[in-house]
């Protein structure tokens, strides 16, 4: 094999794992910057990816399906945002549950299912021109499916949001100083709800992806612990949306090179890696300006109520 | 009768009140902060709000930011009934408030704290240019230079404070309330507040200015309203008064009721504090080279208002604070720096300002709360098991003693009532004859019973021999159970007076920052 | 929320042990309801699924030893999560600390080289120690840096998982079959004992039942289990009487990382007498022991009973798969749904609804 075709091989791999990572950690950085720890993530993504799977195999369709697991993440995020919020249950237990319940539910409604091939994924696409580039034409623009492009769009939209526009202002104050958002009239509860479902939704699609584009099947437990990833790399992406396409990219390009890599560190113990970095990560920003920088949203974890109830 | 109508001036003829306030009274349990307080203020000038703790400044005009509701009362802007139920509608009524504890979101920048929570018609964008243009020409016009881009935690706190009035500004405040501004300030940049200060006034602003230094209130205002325990004493033009008159007006009473106690047995001296230094939460310097001794067998008052330095002194004499000058030699070991655990094995007591938080265990019964600090002590551990009947005949023993009234002594202690609560503090810290106590508000929200016993106690211990610190807001206490009495001013020792011979005039003055008295320790 | 007004919600003053109970109860029954509703939807009849499941639980021998089996690593690892949930650490990482403590005691079966009569002890030993080392390092990063502690043992786990996953299929790999990769068998001394012909590895089970007798001692009765009560229902006032935070957190989870471990070797040297895949050595038990040691509202003892009750459900599980057809899942929907009624059921205790106008305030 060519180093120019390793490079292909290697970038396109990277582009279509990475991104149902990338897709659920900008949804879990938007939750988690309105204050609140989604620990469900990986259930979210699991009923994402077999009702995805159901609606294409079901219609022919792979984009109704994609559609659907956008709207199963967000309903099942509900539950998490109205326990959470409303409730002010503890958020850690909430989301267990989630995971636990969506672990289960798409392991037995989707039985029947087990193990069989989608005939209908998402097609792939070649971007015209751009495709023609040497080297990274056909890396990044041929042979890919829309939604890695989604992905990528979509980290710099969430960006532009979180940090350039009043929206966010409004998100990270209710992360980092509810009270303070409150007494000027923001809607602490809405803005965390909201950040809810738009991690719901992600999660969701990012699980569709898996069983509608990446590798269109449907087996229980296709995720294999892909939500619990994302959750380290919100915290290795500093709850930036840009960071955390790196991340996200970074660790499907390890992931994709650990055979290769295998002289120097065994695949097993490469896969430890996200998990440690995030750990590095928390305690680099412990202490001092550094959290303040760049530290976890203050109020994270903390239920939000005026006044003492 | 509530002013004093020699006193009262009304508004000037022919300049409109911007700001009525008629009757406000607000109670809250155990409490009235407004009494039926009528307050005027007028445009354009620099109104002060001058009391002690308690005096209900703050609550009003926390009312009037939307932050409270009133029990009873009416507000007026510009002769209209308003009902304010927000601070966001507060605001929308052009009226800004710059708290003690700033509002501020820490890791935002000072343009997005000011436009946080405003939507203005630019829909979801943030229209970068056009805010930013605006508060540098806000921050020009009124003297208030800040940096739009950098983050509030990089800021000082006197450039924190600016960003507030800004916010203020920005959301076309006309009358501006500020409670007790200056005390996280140094004097450069007091002097720098009241000169943006004067620039909004002259611009057609009104303020409203909280504060308990007199000083300040000579030097800045233009009128000032006097508050005594929810009601107003008088509201006089600040050229036509002086700072006795507003001393005495601030703490006067008719007469002052002492307690029946024998005079004190002064013993051996218990506590040697020289220079004594330390920081508040926010970094800044809250005692500033406190020097005073204490003696067996007498009450030291610690009397000032709030916020100099009362809450730290007693946090670093019993171990919960680091001091970074000085000492304080309890007879032969320095407690400056000790750990908790050592300090209370030493034989002090420490009665704690939040006594549910901080003081006792809430889920668990009163026999537990009991040996919280002595549950190492071999009195009640058998090798490593507590022994339980032990602390149950402690329990009883002390319940009893101390009148703490409950079922029994597994009842929780979340259920017991405030004054039991305390009562519980009191037997658990008072147990083993401490040498020395240090008491935060002993009776601050207690019933009428439970404060008279609980005053007795401690006079009790000063009899026993103990030394007592005495802390509290009210001065009513301090002056009737105090034998000496220490006036704590910006984390400074104005003075130390014997109380017999204690001159209200002169205790206010001092308490307000304006005299200093030689000080003998 | 805004509510009608004939609708008031106040606030409980303290739930006595019979609302706690009781609440807990009907949550339980309520998700079993649900999850009958989940059945009958999916065409099965509840009743037809509950009576397999108590029938192949109870009702037999097989069943009863299987459900005990299922029961000893909840039970383990139950009892120091009541005793790390009281200090009020969230320790999320039990099912990581249960994999390196099978990690310890294969290590010592396979290679110590340690005498045959001391091995077992040995393992547990390791077992411990290894579990708790792997619980300290959290517990430390909370005490001294105030780091999240759901994050750091929930990210360990994950580690964990992987470092088994390298033994097995590197250093310490036997022989593999049909796809699957496990270390070599353990030698006969370093296999467990069981009852009979059934897999009640009762060492585990024995070190267990003491256990729970033990830390409900400890936590109600000694000056350690009065610090942890103290650090867990007000940090302030144990900062106000001198109580070391750090101390008592590490130690809190010394104790939990360790049972944790000890659950460990009784799986890989109870049932499976060898290292395989992580999957099948913990199903998930240092998740489902968090709903068993808040069932027991973190005691002890009360977990003896919790532990046994979620034994019955995954025995159930296990039944379900052959009479019913439905896949082993369906455990993890109970346990979802469970969870989720005593987080409402926690609401309920907090608060109590009244009808009724509400008296002037």
């Amino acid at each position: 094999m060519t180093w120019e075709s390793w490079i292909v091989a290697t970038v396109s791999r990277t582009l279509a794992y990475g991104t149902p990572l990338l897709l659920a950690t900008l949804g879990e950085i938007y939750a988690e910057r309105s204050g609140v720890l989604n620990l469900g993530v990986e259930g979210m993504m699991v009923v994402g990816a077999l009702s995805a799977f159901a609606v294409a195999y079901t219609t022919g369709n792979p984009w109704l399906g994609v559609l659907v697991s956008a709207a199963v993440g967000g309903a099942f995020s509900l539950i998490h945002a109205f326990a959470s919020v409303t409730l002010r249950a503890n958020q850690v237990v909430s989301g267990l549950a989630l995971t636990m319940l969506g672990l289960g539910l798409s392991g037995v409604l989707g039985r029947r299912w087990e193990g069989w091939p989608l005939l209908t994924p998402v097609k792939e696409v070649s971007v015209p021109v751009l495709g023609k580039i040497p080297v990274l034409g056909p890396a990044l623009f041929e042979g890919q499916n829309l939604l890695v492009y989604v992905g990528m769009a979509l980290a710099v939209v969430l960006w532009f949001v979180l940090y350039k526009t009043r929206i966010g202002i409004t998100i990270r104050s209710v992360g980092e100083d509810p009270a303070t958002a409150d007494s000027l009239g923001v809607n602490v509860s809405r803005v965390r709800y909201l950040c809810v479902l738009v991690g719901g939704i992600l999660a969701g699609v990012a699980g569709g992806y898996l069983s509608v584009a990446y590798r269109p099947s449907w087996t229980d437990g296709m995720t294999a612990g892909m939500g619990w990833i994302v959750i380290a790399l919100t915290i290795f992406a500093f709850w930036n949306p840009l960071l955390g396409m790196v991340g996200a990219y970074f660790f499907a390009m390890l992931f994709h090179l650990s055979f290769r890599l295998q002289a120097w560190l065994a695949p097993e113990l490469l896969k430890t890696m996200p998990y440690v970095f995030a750990i590095v990560v928390l305690v680099l920003v412990s202490k001092g300006t550094l959290q303040k920088r760049m530290g976890a949203p203050s109020a994270l974890t903390i239920p939000y109520s005026r006044g003492e109830d | 009768m509530r002013t004093e109508a020699s006193l009262t001036t009304s508004v000037p003829d022919g300049v409109r009140a911007v700001v009525e306030m008629r009757g406000i009274v607000k109670r809250f349990p155990g409490v009235v902060a407004n009494d039926g307080i009528d307050l005027t203020v007028s445009k354009g000038e620099i109104h002060c709000l001058l009391g002690e703790n308690g005096a209900g400044k703050t609550t009003l005009m926390r009312i009037l930011y939307g932050l409270y509701q009133p029990d009873e009362g009416a507000i007026l802007l510009h002769g209209q009934a308003v009902r304010i139920s927000s601070p966001k509608a507060a605001l929308a009524h052009r009226i800004g408030m710059v708290h003690q504890h700033f509002h501020l979101v820490p890791t935002l920048s000072v343009e997005e704290n000011i436009v946080l929570g405003l939507s203005e018609g630019t829909g979801p964008f943030l229209r970068v240019r056009r805010t930013r243009d605006r508060i540098e020409r806000l921050a020009e016009e009124y003297g208030l230079p800040v940096d739009p881009v950098a983050k509030v935690w990089q800021l000082s706190v006197g450039q924190q404070q600016r960003v507030e009035i800004l916010k203020a500004l920005y959301r076309d405040a006309d009358v501006l309330i500020m409670d007790e501004p200056t005390s996280v300030l140094t004097p450069q940049e007091v002097e720098s507040l009241f000169g943006t200060l004067r620039t909004l006034v002259d611009d057609g602003l009104t303020v409203v200015f909280i504060t308990h230094k007199l000083d300040e209130v000579m030097e800045i205002s233009d009128r000032v309203t006097v508050l005594r325990k929810g009601r107003v004493v008088a509201t006089v033009r600040t050229k036509a008064t002086t700072k006795e008159e507003l001393a005495t007006m601030m703490v006067g009473r008719e007469v002052v009721f002492r307690i029946e106690k024998t005079p004190p047995q002064r013993g051996e001296k218990v506590l040697e504090v020289r220079d004594l230094s330390a920081d508040n939460d926010r970094g800044l310097p809250a005692l500033r080279g406190v020097s005073f001794d204490l003696y067996a067998g007498e009450i030291l008052g610690v009397a000032g208002v709030s916020g100099n330095g009362q809450h730290e002194l007693s946090e670093v004499l019993t171990g919960l604070r680091k001091a970074h000058r000085g000492s304080a030699f309890l007879e032969t070991r320095n407690l400056a720096n000790a750990s908790a655990r050592e300090i209370a094995d030493l034989g002090v007591a420490h009665v704690p300002t939040e006594r549910i938080r901080m003081g006792t265990v809430p889920t668990m019964t009163i026999r537990e709360n009991l040996i919280l600090k002595s549950y190492r002590t071999a009195q009640f551990c058998r090798w490593i098991f507590l022994d339980e009947k032990e602390a149950h005949r402690n329990a009883c023993g002390a319940m009893k003693e101390y009148e703490i009234s409950a079922p029994s002594d597994g009842t929780i202690a979340r259920n017991l009532s405030g004054g039991n609560i305390q009562r519980l503090v009191l037997a658990r810290e008072l147990c083993g004859s401490p040498k020395l106590v240090v008491a935060a508000h002993p009776t601050y929200g207690l019933d009428v019973g439970a404060t008279e016993q609980i005053r007795q106690v401690l006079l009790d211990q000063r009899d026993r021999g103990a030394g007592i610190l005495l802390i509290s807001e009210d001065l009513d206490e301090i002056l009737q159970l105090s034998d000496r009495i220490l006036i704590l001013f910006g984390g400074e020792v104005m003075g130390i007076v014997q109380s017999s011979e204690a001159d209200l005039e002169e205790i206010g003055l001092m308490m307000a920052g304006s005299r200093r008295r030689e000080v003998t320790v | 929320m805004s509510l009608p007004g004939w609708l008031t919600v106040e606030r409980r003053p303290a739930p006595s042990a019979w609302v706690v109970f009781g609440i807990s109860f009907a949550a339980i029954i309520a998700a079993l309801v649900a999850a009958g509703i989940f059945f009958q939807a999916y065409g099965v009849s509840p009743f037809r699924a509950y009576g397999d499941i108590l029938r192949g639980a109870l009702g037999s021998e097989l069943g009863l030893t299987e459900t005990i089996r299922r029961m000893i690593p909840l039970l383990v690892i139950g009892i120091g999560l009541a005793v790390a949930f009281r200090a009020l650490f969230w320790n999320i990482g039990a099912d990581g600390q249960l994999l390196i403590g099978a990690v310890a005691a294969s290590g010592i079966a396979l290679f110590s080289g340690i005498p045959d009569p001391l091995l077992i002890p040995a393992m547990f030993l390791g077992g411990f120690l290894g579990g708790a080392a792997w619980g300290v390092v959290p517990a430390f990063l909370k005490a001294r840096l105030g780091i999240n502690d759901v994050i750091t043992t929930l990210m360990l786990n994950y580690v964990a998982i992987s470092i088994v996953e390298w033994l097995i299929h590197g250093p310490w790999k036997g022989p593999t079959m049909r796809g699957f990769a496990y270390t070599d068998k353990f030698p006969a001394a370093a296999v467990l004992p069981t009852i009979a012909t059934t897999r009640i590895h009762w060492p585990t089970l024995l070190i267990g039942l003491v256990a729970a007798a033990i830390f409900f001692l400890l936590v109600q009765r000694t000056r350690l289990g009065f610090e942890i009560r103290v650090v867990g229902e007000n940090p302030y006032a144990a900062r106000f009487s001198g109580i070391s935070r750090t101390k008592v957190t590490v130690l809190a989870m010394v104790i939990s990382g360790g049972l944790a471990g000890i659950a460990g070797v009784g799986e890989v040297a109870g049932i499976h007498h060898m290292l395989l895949g992580p999957s099948h050595i913990s199903l998930g038990y240092g998740y489902t022991a968090i709903i068993v040691a808040w069932l027991a509202r973190r005691n002890p003892l009360a977990v003896i009973v919790t532990s046994f009750l979620f034994g019955v459900i995954m025995r159930g599980g296990d039944v379900i798969k052959v009479s019913l057809g439905l896949p082993f899942q369906l455990v993890n929907v109970f346990n979802g749904l469970i969870l989720f009624f005593l987080i409402g059921s926690e609401i309920l205790m907090r608060y109590r609804i009244r009808i009724g106008r509400r008296e002037a305030a």
